[in-house]
């Protein structure tokens, strides 16, 4: 279990928003860093702050975790008011940030009794909460090494334990699988549906359109330092109004007019040895395409799905890619 | 309270992980002040050199010279003294080297003083010895010239004895303060120096670190907890405090029974101490405040650390300094700290050093609280 047994939560409010943000503004100098950035997350709910590098996840992080101060804006954790001073609202919130935040000379459990202490977790409760962390991080065996000494991915994971150890009703991270491997990506991604299960919520900035995708029950696209769009997956695809297209590897060069005939097809066109089809629902239409083409005499070797993505979505709405 | 301790105390921990603190607060300082106190302390501790009388003479004047000139500094261990009993006896001691100087007192001396006649004292000296034969020739003039005097009380009062004209009243005397006067040793000194020299070095671990935790990331996570930002602050200042002041009582104590040192009473010290490190820490602090990276506190630190050491008198004594320099020592703390431990020094020294305690203190409250109103460029991650 990743999470505090009830007895021992800091006031874990359900079935209202445990994070508001509304209109925040921060500026440094000339650049407007964050500009009226508003969205919410609800107990249990990922929010997915998905954008590229420098497009203001961070600097939108620092003022929700109190760390930096906000030039506009209101910051509410459970509905009361949050900022930099706030002690109550910082107890609420486990944070880990984008950078490896670890003290490399001491151990993975010193680090984790430094930061339960600062925390006000119970004396009688700090030893086991400690072991439990370390399992869950998966770091129990090597727990008296330095920190220095570990391998990126456990400073990674140790990093993350951190930001759990006193069972935060709310946790932010910070691009938590940046310089990562593929094998504790999946790790840290499955820790946090988990999470997610036991009624945390998960505030998840990433420049990863496959993370937001698989994690985020609300994806807010940010650029320059603004909000673009909101919502889920689908209402994110369907603000965008971009069809699936169905790619056919055929045999010879030959267009299939039947094609045209089926309602959710919109357009087709023949390349040499392919037919580009653009459909509004690809899963539903595929099979009445695929006989449409075999009916036409036209002999299907492969065939291909490609459904829009977040990434097209934030080509459409900032006309660059997520990784620029 | 409780997270500025801990801040401390995991501060500390990493502190004594970290084997270049020990080396900085203790093992450079003391080695350094050790290594001084043996070259420069054969200065203070040279044996008295051996002066040869060769006495020919034995008359009353004579006699005076041995015993109520060179006795007396014997006693007091200026010098040792041989007896020889020719010329040729004293010249071979003193080209053995086994003297540094050889006094001659011819036959006839006494009678040729007595009738004012011209006499003469002749002085030997070791070419190898300039220093005890400079010595020797400064205590043979003197004795010339208090005989010379004594000729000239004399001839003032027109006739009468000797003894009579050594009764008349010297015109000017000299009082011998040597008592009183409140100076450290050379080994005291060094020892003195090198400890507050690196003083400055080891309390910028304190304060400065905040630059370290915003490298390693650490300092986002130390303000998104629940804890006061000044705690921060307040934690690492305490940090350097309690590094210095245990380091500055290691060398104090090792330097007392290892070097001999004598430091007055443990009080004023005491008390002397904890301001030196105050004022240290606020100064380091301060100036931790203009550098945006660690390194960059690094290389300024060394820079200050180095100007205040010297301007302070830590290399050049303040008495060596010139006019200006020796007011703008009166800007370092260095100079009021070995200043304080002079004034503790002596016999009837002081229990308190007052003075250099006030103005530490004084240091370290301007210092420390320019460091905190700086707090907020700092605490940034």
């Amino acid at each position: 279990m990743l999470f505090f047994p009830a007895a021992q939560q800091t006031s874990h409010v359900t079935g209202t928003e445990i994070l508001k943000c509304q209109h925040l503004r921060k500026t440094f100098g000339d650049l407007t860093a964050v500009d009226d950035v508003s969205f919410a997350i609800e107990p249990g709910q990922t929010y997915g702050l998905l954008g590229p590098n420098g497009a203001g996840k961070t600097t939108t992080i620092s003022m929700i975790t109190g760390i930096l101060e906000r030039d506009g804006g209101d910051v509410l954790i459970s509905g009361r008011p949050h900022n930099t001073t706030s002690t109550w609202g910082k107890k609420q919130i486990g944070y880990v940030p984008q950078d490896l935040a670890l003290y490399p000379d001491l151990s993975a459990r010193e680090n984790l009794r430094f930061f339960a202490r600062l925390y006000g977790l119970p004396r009688a409760g700090i030893r086991p909460r400690i072991e439990e962390v370390l399992q869950v991080v998966g770091l129990a065996e090597r727990a008296k090494d330095p920190v220095k000494a570990y391998s990126g991915g456990m400073k990674r994971r140790l990093n993350i334990g951190v930001g759990l150890l006193h069972g935060p009703p709310l946790l932010i991270l910070d691009e938590p699988t940046a310089g990562v491997d593929p094998q504790s990506r999946n790790a840290i991604l499955e820790s946090v549906s988990a999470l997610t299960g036991e009624g945390v919520a998960v505030l998840y900035t990433t420049h990863y359109m496959e993370e937001a995708e698989r994690l985020c029950d609300r994806i807010g696209i940010i650029d320059l330092g603004r909000i673009r769009a909101e919502g889920t997956r689908r209402e994110l695809v369907g603000l965008v109004g971009e069809l699936d297209r169905v790619s056919l590897t055929t045999d010879g060069t030959r267009d299939v007019p039947e094609l045209e005939a089926l309602p959710e097809v919109r357009k087709t066109s023949v390349q040499e040895g392919h037919l580009e089809v653009m459909v509004q629902d690809a899963r539903k239409a595929l099979p009445r395409i695929l006989a449409a083409a075999t009916d036409a005499g036209v002999t299907v070797r492969a065939v291909e799905v490609h459904e829009p993505n977040l990434e097209s979505v934030f080509l459409h709405l900032t006309g660059k890619a997520l990784r620029d | 309270m409780r997270a500025m301790l801990l801040i401390t105390a995991k501060d500390l921990r990493q502190r004594v992980r970290d084997r270049s603190l020990l080396l900085m607060a203790i093992l450079v300082p003391f080695g350094l002040a050790a290594i001084f106190s043996l070259v420069f302390g054969d200065v203070e501790d040279q044996q008295a050199p051996t002066f040869v009388v060769a006495d020919q003479d034995r008359g009353q004047i004579a006699t005076t010279f041995t015993g109520q000139a060179l006795a007396p500094l014997e006693r007091r261990g200026v010098l040792r003294l041989k007896k020889a009993g020719t010329e040729q006896d004293a010249r071979t001691l003193v080209e053995r080297g086994e003297a540094a100087a050889a006094y001659v007192i011819p036959a006839g001396f006494t009678r040729d003083v007595l009738s004012g006649r011209p006499a003469t004292l002749r002085v030997i000296g070791n070419v190898n010895a300039r220093i005890g034969t400079f010595v020797a020739r400064s205590v043979a003039d003197a004795f010339a010239a208090e005989v010379r005097y004594v000729q000239v009380a004399l001839a003032v009062k027109g006739g009468g004895s000797p003894q009579e004209a050594v009764a008349v009243a010297a015109p000017v005397t000299l009082e011998n303060l040597a008592a009183d006067r409140r100076q450290l040793s050379i080994g005291e000194y060094l020892s003195a120096g090198m400890a507050v020299f690196f003083l400055f070095f080891t309390v910028r671990f304190g304060f400065s670190s905040i630059l370290d935790e915003r490298r390693d990331g650490t300092l986002a996570r130390l303000l998104a907890a629940p804890i006061p930002r000044v705690t921060i602050a307040f934690g690492k200042l305490l940090g350097g405090i309690v590094v210095g002041v245990v380091s500055m009582t290691v060398l104090v104590v090792a330097a007392w029974l290892l070097l001999d040192a004598r430091w007055g009473h443990p009080v004023g010290v005491g008390l002397l101490v904890v301001a030196g490190v105050l004022a240290a820490t606020g100064v380091m602090a301060m100036v931790a405040t203009v550098a945006t990276t660690a390194e960059q506190a690094g290389n300024v630190h060394g820079v200050v650390a180095v100007l205040l050491g010297v301007l302070g008198g830590v290399f050049i004594p303040i008495q060596q300094m010139s006019g200006a320099l020796e007011v703008l020592s009166l800007l370092t703390p260095h100079r009021w700290f070995l200043e304080g431990l002079a004034d503790l020094h002596g016999e009837n020294a002081p229990m308190l050093a007052t003075g250099p305690t006030l103005a530490l203190l004084g240091f370290a409250t301007v210092t420390t609280g320019i460091a905190l109103t700086r707090l907020g460029r700092m605490l940034r991650t």
